[in-house]
């Protein structure tokens, strides 16, 4: 084989830190050719894109509001794939989350409940997510069936419940047939951070989250049997740690966390239950964690630049007529610039004289 | 009388809904015996179906919309073969990022076919035989997908148990390091076991949106691509169980609409939830009884030689 690839002893971090960036550069030139293709003029089109919706401040607002489900989600996941455990269904998670915490505000609407609602409500919605979470890490310890796919078909079943709760007993009767509950009384909605604008109680949460998220992780045991039950699975069995209990406890956070982004996104920008209340952040958020190389700061700055391609696909499709499918395809470009980029940091590819073609 | 033709016609639907599904496992299944865990199905099956429509509907050509949804099924399975193979990156997010791809891929290219419709793949009249009661239509009355899905099938069987081929295939997939030891192309071989999935995945693709619903939908697969992955689980990685349970679960999903039909006051969105209910369940009695016997021993385990 004429290519080889090399393993790198030693990495300095800087060279580590140029992934991201190498990544966003292919993703540039992916995404010149897309729109080229799609018949565009691909300097305009970035701009509109990635450009304009940083020189505005509502939009950069929206950016903020949009990165924080993911920077909750993202962090959450960081838990699980750092021990070597595939939740895929954080998506559904979310749905759990914000079905079980509107439970509560639809239960509570038109009493006069007091300023406890809110509180209870994000309670119950990490709850409804954990409890998610926590059943395809069940079936993997206790039947070792795959978490990846029974995570997945989790999700489907989460919307589908959804779909059903709000065409049918959760259906706002004054809501002339929309598929939709009530919009939630003021004390079961997030507060705004400021009188004006779009920043929410939310983000102020999410912050807190990575901040206890970074300690955990980088500075706790339980943090190091994560780390090492993923990378070396029998020495953690030796050093003690249960690898039974970190697959539910990462499951638990990863879940919890995602019902949380979910029950805050409902109650906040939202305000009542829709048949879709995710334009798929359980799923960005994996390219989020991925691209923040699973720490919980670096997931903080991955969360906004995926944010972007959502801000940035809105103004596209008003503006461009370009489809929603635009921001798919740049996510998903992403991701694999990111996963080759880091082979390609991680190892040296050496040519090897005179072998013949592989 | 009523009821023969009632049930003969139930018996069709099932054979149909589970062809999608035996095409794009059996892909699934190649791939795997090679050892890559390719989660990138649904993003290959939804591009197959994308550009089978595109082109069926521009050339007028069922044939060429199927050749190319092939074509285009197989060239995105390359994105996984480059970065799972090539760059021995972790498998399971290689996937999921070839099916974010996919979905975004088939958006832009189905978007402009919203709202229209082809005349779908013709099916069989042989006469006589097709007119027999109950087993008539599900047996001659079939699209041509269903006997190439079944010819594949026969094929894939025959092919990884009884050929040199095969045999090379398999032990790729249980012990990359010895095959490589005997000289044999590892890299190569799972990257055209790759190929072959993403082909079947992309003829999977192209039974939906030109026979079984000829019509363009953005989320036209519906987690079938995940549902395929599963099953080759529930095979234990043995194409002819491939077949039972390709056809059960198609059974699961065809049946749940005709109940949802009879109006049973049970809520439409919980019967619609069972074939991933069904999926569950199935990977979790799969699992419990056989513990991860039959998956390849070097299945997801990234191979670079001479390390």
């Amino acid at each position: 084989m004429p290519l080889r690839l090399e393993r790198q002893e030693h990495i300095s971090s800087l060279r580590l830190a140029t992934v991201p960036l190498i990544a966003i550069a292919v993703t540039v030139v992916v995404g010149t050719i897309m729109f080229v293709a799609l018949g565009h003029d691909p300097i305009r089109a970035f701009g509109i894109y990635f450009i304009e919706p940083l020189t505005d401040l509502w939009t950069l607002q929206e950016l903020v509001v949009k990165a924080s489900p993911l920077m909750l989600i993202g962090t959450g996941l960081a838990f699980c794939y750092r021990a070597n455990r595939w939740n895929i269904g954080a998506e559904g998670q979310y749905v759990a989350g914000a079905v079980l915490g509107s439970s509560l505000a639809l239960v509570t609407h038109g009493t006069d409940a007091g300023p406890w609602v809110l509180p209870t409500m994000l309670v119950l919605g990490a709850i409804g997510g954990a409890l998610w979470g926590l059943i395809p890490a069940f079936l993997r310890v206790r039947f070792g069936a795959s978490e990846i796919l029974t995570s997945l078909m989790l999700v489907y079943v989460a919307q589908l419940g959804l779909d059903y709760l709000v065409r049918g007993p959760w259906r706002d009767p004054q809501g002339f047939n929309f598929p939709q509950s009530v919009t939630f009384d003021d004390v079961a909605i997030m507060p705004l951070l400021f009188e004006e604008g779009r920043l929410h109680g939310g983000i102020a949460i999410a912050l807190v989250v990575i901040a206890v998220a970074t300690f955990v992780l980088g500075r706790t045991l339980v943090g190091y049997s994560i780390e090492l039950g993923g990378s070396a699975p029998r020495a953690a069995a030796f050093a003690g740690f249960d690898e039974k209990r970190v697959t539910y406890g990462v499951f638990a956070v990863s879940g919890g966390l995602a019902g949380l982004a979910g029950i805050i996104e409902v109650a906040g920008p939202i305000g009542q239950l829709q048949p879709s209340i995710s334009p798929g952040y359980g799923f960005t958020a994996i390219i989020a964690a991925m691209l923040g190389r699973l720490h919980p700061v670096l997931i903080l700055i991955s969360s906004l630049v995926l944010a972007l391609t959502y801000i940035g696909g809105e103004a596209a499709q008003i503006s461009m007529r370009l489809p929603f499918d635009v921001t798919r395809v740049f996510q998903g470009t992403l991701l694999i610039a990111i996963l080759a980029a880091d082979v390609l940091v991680r190892y040296s590819v050496r040519r090897v004289e005179g072998a013949k073609h592989a | 009388m009523l009821d023969a033709a009632i049930l003969g016609a139930v018996l069709a639907s099932i054979v149909a809904a589970a062809t999608t599904l035996l095409l794009a496992s059996l892909g699934e299944l190649v791939a795997e015996r090679a050892g890559t865990l390719n989660l990138g199905v649904e993003g290959m099956m939804i591009v197959g179906a994308a550009v089978g429509y595109a082109t069926a509907y521009g050339t007028g050509s069922l044939i060429l919309g199927t050749v190319a949804a092939v074509v285009a099924g197989a060239l995105l399975s390359l994105v996984f073969a480059g970065l799972a193979v090539w760059l021995a990156a972790n498998q399971v997010a290689s996937g999921l990022a070839t099916t974010i791809l996919g979905l975004g891929i088939a958006g832009l290219i189905g978007a402009p076919f919203v709202g229209t419709r082809l005349d779908g793949a013709p099916q069989l009249h042989i006469p006589v035989l097709t007119e027999l009661p109950v087993v008539g239509e599900m047996l001659f009355g079939q699209d041509a997908f269903v006997y190439l899905s079944l010819l594949l099938l026969a094929l894939v069987t025959y092919g990884l148990a009884r050929t040199r081929a095969g045999l090379v295939l398999r032990a790729v997939g249980e012990n990359p390091v010895a095959a490589h030891a005997l000289g044999h192309p590892v890299r190569k071989i799972r990257t055209l076991a790759i190929m072959f999935g993403g082909a079947c995945a992309g003829l999977a693709g192209a039974h939906l949106s030109l026979a079984y619903t000829p019509f363009w939908a953005s989320d036209m697969t519906a987690g079938r691509g995940w549902i395929a992955l599963a099953l080759v689980v529930f095979s234990a990685w043995k194409p002819l169980s491939l077949l039972a349970g390709a056809y059960l679960f198609g059974a699961v999903s065809i049946l749940q609409l005709h109940v949802q039909g009879f109006g049973l006051g049970v809520p439409s969105q919980l019967l619609s939830s069972l074939p991933y209910l069904a999926t569950v369940v199935a990977l979790v009695i799969i699992s419990a009884l056989k513990r991860g016997q039959g998956a390849p021993a070097g299945l997801g385990v990234p191979f670079v030689p001479d390390r």
